[in-house]
């Protein structure tokens, strides 16, 4: 028995060892939640005011850039997927990557390809070890990302988008004007790592929102071309009368239509491209922190429970010394 | 006197909104000054440029406005920008020592005429003179 004893002992040190690591993981992770709440809470006015300049100027029917007006018969789409760099934060990246596999799937029943851009190690970790092709890959900021990441991620994927399906992205310097509707010239100077790249005629980015500590949920929202909502705009039209007026107002463009939406494009799918991130990095602090407070929590349960099988231990072999000392003065004294 | 909604939102967060009753900006095309009532419309704003506010209550004053546009309503202006700053936000040696290493050249040239363009614009919000 006193071997089991020692055992036990020792399984309480460890248990106790792992637990003050997962406490001190849980309290990092509480501590970025509140910085990246603050952030997505920031951010928000930004990409909302973006979205609905964009999206009035579109229901004003102000150009048919792709942006705004869905290609005819879209051949294939991208989709961004943003997982987190790390592990140790419970289901964050398998729910993220189970969606990202039923959006690619409904896409392909569509009849559309996918084109495949991943954010985070845990999610080009996932693909590459099932031997998909990713278009692009972006790591090492899941946690705190800031603009510029999401610029290079974001400008891929405008450079893709512009060339459209069924072409290839390709950069200025190498040719000049390119026929056919699909690809168009713009100021837009697609970044290097994009050449060569299928264009797409969508694109979708599938991520972890941020709704509160407590709740967490992944959704895969269509950036490009935007979505329009026209059940809940024709509800709003009938009842406010200021707001339908405000519709029909004439909407003047500097530069014209088509230059000033090439030129917000690049910026606008940034600013999506951002609010993913930071809504991403939230989502991903709270499910680390509950997932590590579930560890720190087992791992005390555990602590008790193995400290009681250790007192039973240490109880029955007493007992069994005291048994063997009255044996054996039994045993001396007949 | 007629007043309208004016925010400057940046990237990372809000930086101003209010009431103001005036608006001038630089775009694309040109000067523009926008008083409550203005048609609809939306414009992009210089890469790098000042924007003037004058509010109902309080002082004028300038924001640095970097990769903006504006979309503006009767009843409201918003500027949205990459990057903004308001001039009280600007830190005046540190664009001018910018402004002085842009000049000063380097090996990329749109790298430095952007960068130098950045400076001027935050030395002018912040009502210093940048030269030429």
């Amino acid at each position: 028995m006193a071997a089991s004893l020692r055992v036990l002992r020792r399984r309480i040190r460890s248990t106790k060892n792992i637990a003050q690591i997962t406490k001190a993981m849980e309290m990092v992770a509480a501590s970025r939640i509140a910085k990246a709440q603050a952030r997505v809470h920031a951010a928000r006015p930004y990409s909302d005011e973006f979205t609905h300049v964009l999206t009035t100027a579109a229901k004003a029917g102000a150009s048919d850039h792709p942006l705004l007006v869905a290609r005819e018969e879209p051949s294939r789409a991208g989709v961004l997927v943003v997982t987190s760099d790390r592990g140790l934060c419970g289901g964050y990246n398998a729910n993220v990557l189970r969606e990202a596999e039923r959006v690619m799937r409904e896409l392909s029943d569509a009849g559309k390809q996918t084109s495949l851009f991943v954010i985070g190690g845990k999610g080009v970790g996932y693909f590459r070890f099932r031997n998909r092709e990713t278009a692009g890959k972006w790591t090492g900021f899941s946690e705190v990302p800031d603009y510029p990441n999401a610029t290079r991620a974001a400008d891929a994927l405008t450079a893709v988008f512009l060339a459209g399906g069924d072409e290839t992205v390709q950069r200025p310097s190498d040719e000049g004007e390119e026929e056919g509707g699909g690809s168009r010239s713009t100021s837009f100077v697609p970044p290097e790592e994009a050449e060569g790249l299928e264009g797409v005629d969508e694109l979708h980015v599938v991520f972890t929102a941020f709704n509160s500590v407590a709740s967490q949920t992944v959704v895969s929202r269509q950036i490009a071309p935007l979505e329009l909502e026209d059940d809940e705009s024709s509800e709003e039209e009938s009842s406010g009368s200021s707001d339908s007026g405000e519709r029909e107002a004439e909407y003047e463009f500097e530069p014209e239509p088509e230059v000033l939406f090439d030129r917000l494009m690049p910026k606008y799918l940034r600013a999506r491209v951002f609010a993913a991130l930071l809504d991403a990095a939230a989502s991903e602090s709270a499910a680390r922190q509950r997932a590590m407070k579930a560890a720190t929590d087992n791992a005390n349960d555990l602590v008790d429970n193995l400290t009681r099988e250790a007192n039973q231990a240490r109880q029955a072999q007493i007992t069994q010394e005291i048994s063997e000392i009255v044996g054996g003065a039994n045993a001396l004294a007949e | 006197m007629a007043e309208m909604e004016v925010a400057i939102v940046g990237v990372e967060k809000r930086l101003w909104s209010g009431q103001a009753s005036f608006v001038s900006a630089r775009t694309v095309e040109g000067d523009i000054g926008l008083l409550p009532g203005h048609q609809p419309m939306i414009a992009a704003l210089d890469e790098a440029g000042v924007v003037r506010i004058d509010p109902t209550d309080g002082e004028a004053f300038h924001a640095a406005v970097f990769g903006g546009f504006l979309s503006v309503t009767a009843e409201s202006v918003t500027i949205l920008a990459e990057l903004a700053e308001l001039a009280s936000e600007i830190d005046v040696a540190a664009a001018r020592d910018e402004l002085q290493r842009a000049e000063g050249g380097g090996d990329d040239v749109d790298d430095t005429a952007a960068a130098a363009a950045r400076a001027r614009a935050r030395l002018r919000a912040a009502g210093e003179n940048p030269g030429h």
